[in-house]
């Protein structure tokens, strides 16, 4: 989450208020249960430790809603190495669905290029746990463990896939038009 | 046989389909080089020019421009006959829908490539029956291929590609048609045959057969969009997979 709203921050300053409701945008029905104060306190966090510094908006009454937050440069190094970060020992979707999201808006990075890197990743785990399913013998328990590992990659895989796809089409609609 | 340079090598490979306004070009000037022992497997979406990327590579189809060499021979400009005799030899073919025939049992069905190279009936029957135990399926060796199972027919398509022992092994879609279970007797097969030092490219859509290569190329509208090693370890080891580690 906290990277997710520092990387919304990455193409310009933005009031908490509209910080919100492009994260409610991204996410649609699965941002719903999203608790309305949850990004305020994630902001607050961010400034203690740096990341982002908050200005009053000229003229306006002091609420958290009505502050404009930008990053600092601490936090846009941390933006860069969240994109460039590939990983997924505890699979979140909808963290690397805000990442691509980001990416684009701020076009730090192409999302593309991010689904590549995911997608080369998980293969060669998928390679890696496929082997040693192959390697078990009939009916032992490991075997049926790394068969469900198997499994979840295999389905993040055509996620992925689906992800590269929509994201390709968004690139050929900004150069077409 | 060592070939320097890559058992399989294509340079500025274009393949166009249909004539005029309808022309598509299915291949797109693709450069390619399989080493000796490399298991490569091409993935995409349906229509990107996997398919006839391997019927090029194969023989099977001619290209419209560039060249395409197996085992240090120019093939794209080869006589019918000579490319025949080059399938034939050097290059073993694996189908999404087997391809056996139907009147031969299934250790007919790996003898007959082997009497077509011109080699006697007993050396037919010798790689049948070794070829048919590699598999798995010695003891379906009189059996039509009506009386086996998808998986089964596969296997013995699979004992067949091996039949002359090719240079190369080409498999399209050979899991395409086959269950969860019967994927995985191929994928062993396959895991064998790459450890044996065998050169494969497959063309595939399923992640779980794409897994098992060394390499892995992503074609898209008849491009390579990504060439990348798989061999080598991931960021974490098998644990990591599980949560068992970081």
């Amino acid at each position: 989450m906290q990277d997710a709203v520092l990387a919304m921050l990455a193409k310009e300053p933005a009031h908490g208020y509209h910080l919100r409701v492009r994260l409610r945008q991204s996410l649609g029905p699965l941002g719903e249960s999203m608790n309305p104060g949850q990004i305020y306190v994630t902001l607050a966090r961010l400034e203690k430790a740096g990341l982002v510094v908050c200005e009053r908006a000229e003229g306006l009454p002091e609420r958290p809603e009505r502050k404009v937050y930008a990053l600092t440069p601490a936090g846009q190094q941390r933006v860069a190495a969240w994109l460039a970060e590939v990983g997924w020992p505890k699979p979140d979707l909808a963290e690397f669905h805000l990442k691509l999201v980001a990416a684009a808006a701020a076009r730090l990075a192409d999302p593309v290029e991010l689904v590549a890197a995911q997608r080369r990743e998980l293969l060669r785990r998928l390679r890696e746990a496929q082997r040693a399913a192959l390697a078990e013998p009939a009916g032992s328990g490991a075997g049926l463990l790394l068969e469900g590992v198997v499994l979840r990659l295999q389905a993040d895989l055509r996620w992925l896939a689906a992800c590269e796809r929509a994201w390709s089409e968004v690139d050929h609609e900004v150069e077409g038009g | 046989m060592n070939v320097s340079g890559g058992v399989v090598r294509a340079r500025g490979l274009v393949k166009d389909h249909g004539q005029g306004q309808s022309r598509v070009r299915a291949v797109d000037e693709v450069d390619l080089e399989v080493p000796q022992g490399q298991m490569l497997a091409v993935m995409g979406p349906s229509g990107c020019g996997k398919s006839t990327l391997l019927h090029l590579l194969g023989g099977l189809e001619r290209p419209t421009d560039g060249e395409v060499w197996v085992a240090g021979r120019r093939i794209d400009t080869l006589s019918e006959r000579a490319l025949a005799r080059l399938r034939r030899r050097s290059v073993g073919f694996v189908f999404q829908a087997f391809h056996l025939v139907a009147e031969l049992s299934a250790a007919e069905n790996v003898e007959l490539p082997v009497l077509l190279a011109g080699r006697s009936r007993r050396e037919a029957r010798r790689r049948a029956g070794l070829l048919l135990d590699r598999v798995g399926l010695a003891d379906r060796a009189r059996h039509l291929p009506s009386q086996l199972s998808g998986g089964q027919r596969q296997r013995i398509a699979i004992a067949r590609a091996l039949a002359n022992d090719p240079l190369v092994v080409l498999a399209d879609e050979p899991t395409g048609n086959l269950d969860t279970a019967a994927t995985l007797d191929v994928l062993r097969i396959f895991e064998d045959l790459r450890s044996a030092g065998q050169t494969l490219v497959i063309v595939t859509h399923d992640e779980r057969v794409a897994a098992t290569a060394d390499r892995l190329i992503s074609m898209r509208d008849g491009l390579f969009v990504d060439d990348t090693r798989l061999a080598g370890s991931h960021t974490g080891g098998l644990g990591g997979l599980i949560g068992l580690e970081g």
